[in-house]
């Protein structure tokens, strides 16, 4: 008689492959082959002009990165697209703007001594005028956790949703108010000055207003830092996870809440510490985004934070390096659009590459598999 | 300006909430004569009250307009409460298909206005052979059990590109017999006189609901299978598509009469209060017998619980795809009616963010309520769009702003204090769950061979 065996040595019961699985899979596969034709084309007739674009991308990808990771540790932890982060990113992008027009904190070094070089003064003032967005940024998000969400914390998640809709409707529009802010798009000006030099037999300097020469590769000192500042706060942000006791604490109660509760853990201060974070990493992003681009208005924040979010989700929500490759692939598809077929269409791909994804691996790229409903 | 307009506003709402109450009860009535007698007075009503006599006029024009956009925003708003509280598919979709209808149908009548029969045959045709399309492969797909959605997909987005390019071949073929019959605009022929366009503006309303649909089954086919947060991002990454889109109508899509960003004009007025109300209360009847059948009971078991909806036997996939669907076609065929009673569309006004005041109203008036649906996108439309943009107006050129600094107080208040929605699960007449029972007419009768239970 033959043993019966339930252990994982035997044999596993085959599943029967889904009929016409090939026509999907070639469908993506004539769409994938028609991009890559499309980009390969582009990259033989102009490689100067597909590097450029690529440095583009990365720009507008390290930016998104910096917003993605406030919405994939909230969601992480309390599910909720929070969909005010996008708002708070432009409450810090607006902060620096009145730091440095109203009240020219970036040049505060220079006030309290006099004889210190230009160029330092600069640098202290723009981490000043930094740091005081991120700090604005993080007590904004404090309150809107404990003033919208955390009596909601044990409703339907959509009356959270919902509450976090009318909480992004209330920052966009309380600031364009004339009192506030105002409606129009403002011109923002950069506590620094923006360097740019261009490649070509070397780097040169970039003088302002002289054309860069055809065939040239530009890049500015504020995609350096952006690119810096966005990678030091992955690594920053991989170290608080996964090597200090609040990190553990964050994970835990991303785990399982009760539980984590019984283990002594502050829930309510953990869930507000991880708003604090992901607010000030989207504070600084919202600098960084209006000193590049340099025009600022109250929905600044409404695209930048769907396409964040949706580059977290692409990743898969929940895991920190996924929403920073989410969000380097999104600034790419992004870049690539604008520059190859369409400027308008740059959402719409963005939106098109989330559907793709996730019909193929519905965790994201780096999600791990969803547990069993309880 | 004062008291008496508030005092005057206010009462109009009362009487309105009368209304609909009155006219739900009919509607609901045992007797067959009553609802018809009670459906046709409560038409006649409010045509008495638009019209003119002499100098007096009980509603005015302003009032008019407001009446028909509280009829086309009931339609949009019964779609989502379809797809969002009864099925529990968190959408916010639903302005991109609105959009769509009342762009796909605000270009049929114009083109034909203007002596060009192929907008009204090439939708229609498209719509009709999509149509079928659809129904022949999903016939054929069901045998192959448990075929991956991306094949499908696949499969049915060939179906509607061959459809929709013999329905242009046709369409472009029959144009030129009809072009001589339909005149120009200053020489309107004899398929433009007054009773042929309104049987085109029929058609029209409904094609562009059935295109709405359509659309809205393509997307729906890959996206609903994603979970419900995701879902909702999708949706309004529909929304914002589908904007961009009508914003850039004539250069990516190849529709010059659309006029892109700067609007589109000339779109003949052709809602009357006799269209508005009919569309509005054929979209109640079909959703109120919906909800109230097996197949709504299945839709409403999915909200509940989808494992155990699955475990007794109801597919769920194919329910969340049909109140998707049958949502979307009730935007669209409200998107159609308010083109024709505007009679400008510009892309502004279905940008996402006036997108989410259907999911308010909806919210408002509670999840799962069709009453509360009807009375919350009424009482919107005349409190909100009335009443307010006329005080604010006040305020100078803040008032648009304060209306969107005053809805998210108010939708927070609502969450904190009520989250169920206003009226919560109340029904009216028409819209009540049938009681089942002994003794009434359409009940079960009571059982004598009950079966013995043996101990």
């Amino acid at each position: 008689m033959r043993k019966l065996s339930l252990s994982p040595t035997s044999k596993p019961i085959k599943s029967k492959k889904p009929p016409l699985d090939w026509v999907g899979k070639g469908f993506l596969l004539l769409l994938t082959i028609a991009v890559a034709y499309i980009l390969i084309k582009n990259l033989i007739d102009d490689p100067s002009l597909f590097i450029q674009i690529i440095l583009s991308g990365l720009q507008l990808g390290f930016v998104y990165a910096l917003i993605a990771l406030g919405y994939t540790m909230v969601y992480g932890i309390v599910k909720l697209i929070n969909f005010a982060h996008g708002d708070v990113f432009m409450v810090g992008a607006f902060t620096s703007f009145y730091a440095v027009t109203r009240f020219n904190l970036h040049l505060w070094p220079m006030s309290v001594f006099p004889n210190m070089p230009r160029s330092l003064v600069e640098v202290i003032g723009s981490i000043t005028v930094i740091l005081l967005s991120m700090l604005v940024c993080t007590v904004l998000a404090i309150t809107i956790e404990r003033v919208a969400y955390k009596p909601l914390r044990d409703a339907p998640r959509i009356a959270a949703l919902i509450t976090a809709i009318g909480i992004s409707f209330f920052l966009e529009f309380f600031g364009a108010l004339n009192f506030v802010y105002s409606p129009r798009f403002i011109p923002y000006e950069r506590p620094f000055e923006v360097v740019a030099w261009y490649i070509k037999d070397g780097v040169h300097l970039l003088k302002p207003g002289v054309e860069a020469p055809a065939g040239s590769i530009t890049f500015s000192n504020i995609f350096i830092i952006i690119v810096a500042a966005s990678i030091l706060v992955q690594i920053f942000l991989q170290f608080l996870v996964h090597r200090t006791k609040i990190g553990i604490a964050m994970r835990a109660t991303s785990f399982d809440k009760p539980t984590a509760r019984l283990m002594g853990i502050n829930v309510d201060g953990i869930i507000s510490f991880t708003f604090a974070i992901g607010a000030a990493f989207a504070g600084l992003g919202g600098v960084l985004y209006a000193i590049a681009y340099s025009s600022i208005w109250t929905q600044l924040g409404i695209l930048p934070g769907l396409k964040a979010f949706v580059a977290a989700v692409l990743g898969g929500i929940g895991s920190i390096p996924g929403a920073f490759v989410g969000a380097l692939i999104m600034g790419q598809a992004e870049a690539m659009t604008m520059g190859y077929i369409s400027t308008p269409m740059r959402d719409a791909v963005a939106f098109t590459i989330l559907i793709i994804v996730l019909l193929i691996r519905p965790t994201g790229l780096f999600g791990e598999p969803e547990k069993e409903k309880a | 300006m004062g008291i008496e307009f508030i005092l005057g506003s206010l009462v109009k709402i009362g009487a309105l909430l009368g209304y609909l109450y009155g006219l739900l009860w009919a509607m609901g009535h045992s007797k067959k004569w009553v609802k018809i007698v009670g459906v046709i007075v409560a038409f006649g009503i409010v045509q008495l009250a638009l019209t003119k006599f002499g100098d007096f006029q009980l509603l005015n024009n302003f009032d008019q307009g407001l009446l028909f956009q509280a009829c086309t925003m009931t339609m949009v708003a019964l779609g989502l409460n379809l797809i969002y509280g009864f099925n529990g598919q968190f959408s916010l979709g639903q302005w991109g298909f609105y959009g769509i209808g009342a762009y796909c149908a605000a270009d049929i009548t114009f083109r034909w206005t203007n002596g060009d029969a192929r907008g009204l045959f090439v939708v229609g045709l498209g719509t009709i052979f999509a149509g079928l399309a659809i129904w022949g492969i999903g016939k054929f797909l069901k045998r192959l059990r448990g075929i991956p959605v991306l094949s499908a997909f696949t499969f049915y987005i060939i179906g509607v590109v061959v459809a929709g390019a013999l329905a242009i071949l046709i369409g472009n073929l029959i144009n030129p017999l009809l072009s001589p019959l339909l005149g120009t605009i200053s020489e309107p022929g004899v398929l433009n006189s007054k009773v042929a366009i309104q049987v085109v503006f029929f058609f029209a309303v409904v094609f562009a609901g059935v295109f709405a649909a359509e659309v809205s089954f393509l997307f729906g086919l890959p996206v609903l299978t994603l979970g419900s947060d995701y879902f909702g991002i999708a949706t309004l990454g529909f929304t914002i598509v589908v904007n961009t889109l009508m914003v850039n109508s004539d250069t990516i899509l190849p529709f010059p009469e659309m006029k892109g960003g700067r609007g589109m004009i000339g779109i003949p007025k052709l809602t009357t209060w006799f269209w508005a109300f009919f569309f509005m209360v054929l979209v109640i009847i079909i959703l109120r017998n919906l909800i109230r059948s097996s197949t709504g009971r299945a839709i409403m078991s999915v909200r509940e619980d989808e494992t155990a909806a699955k475990a007794m036997g109801i597919d769920v996939a194919n329910n969340k795809l049909l109140s998707f669907v049958i949502g979307s076609f009730f935007a669209g065929v409200g998107g159609a009616v308010y083109a024709h009673y505007i009679g400008f569309l510009s892309p502004g006004t279905f940008d996402f963010l006036v997108g989410f005041n259907p999911l308010i109203i909806v919210v408002f008036g509670g999840l799962g309520s069709m009453t509360g649906t009807i009375a919350a996108s009424f009482g919107w439309i005349f409190f909100l769009e009335g009443l307010l943009r006329v005080l604010l107006s006040q305020m100078g050129t803040e008032a648009p702003t304060w209306r969107y600094v005053l809805y998210p107080i108010t939708l927070l208040m609502l969450m904190l204090i009520r989250p169920q929605g206003l009226l919560g699960t109340v029904e009216w007449g028409f819209l009540k769950a049938e009681k089942y029972g002994f003794g009434k007419k359409n009940g079960p009768k009571p059982t004598t061979d009950a079966p013995v239970v043996n101990s």
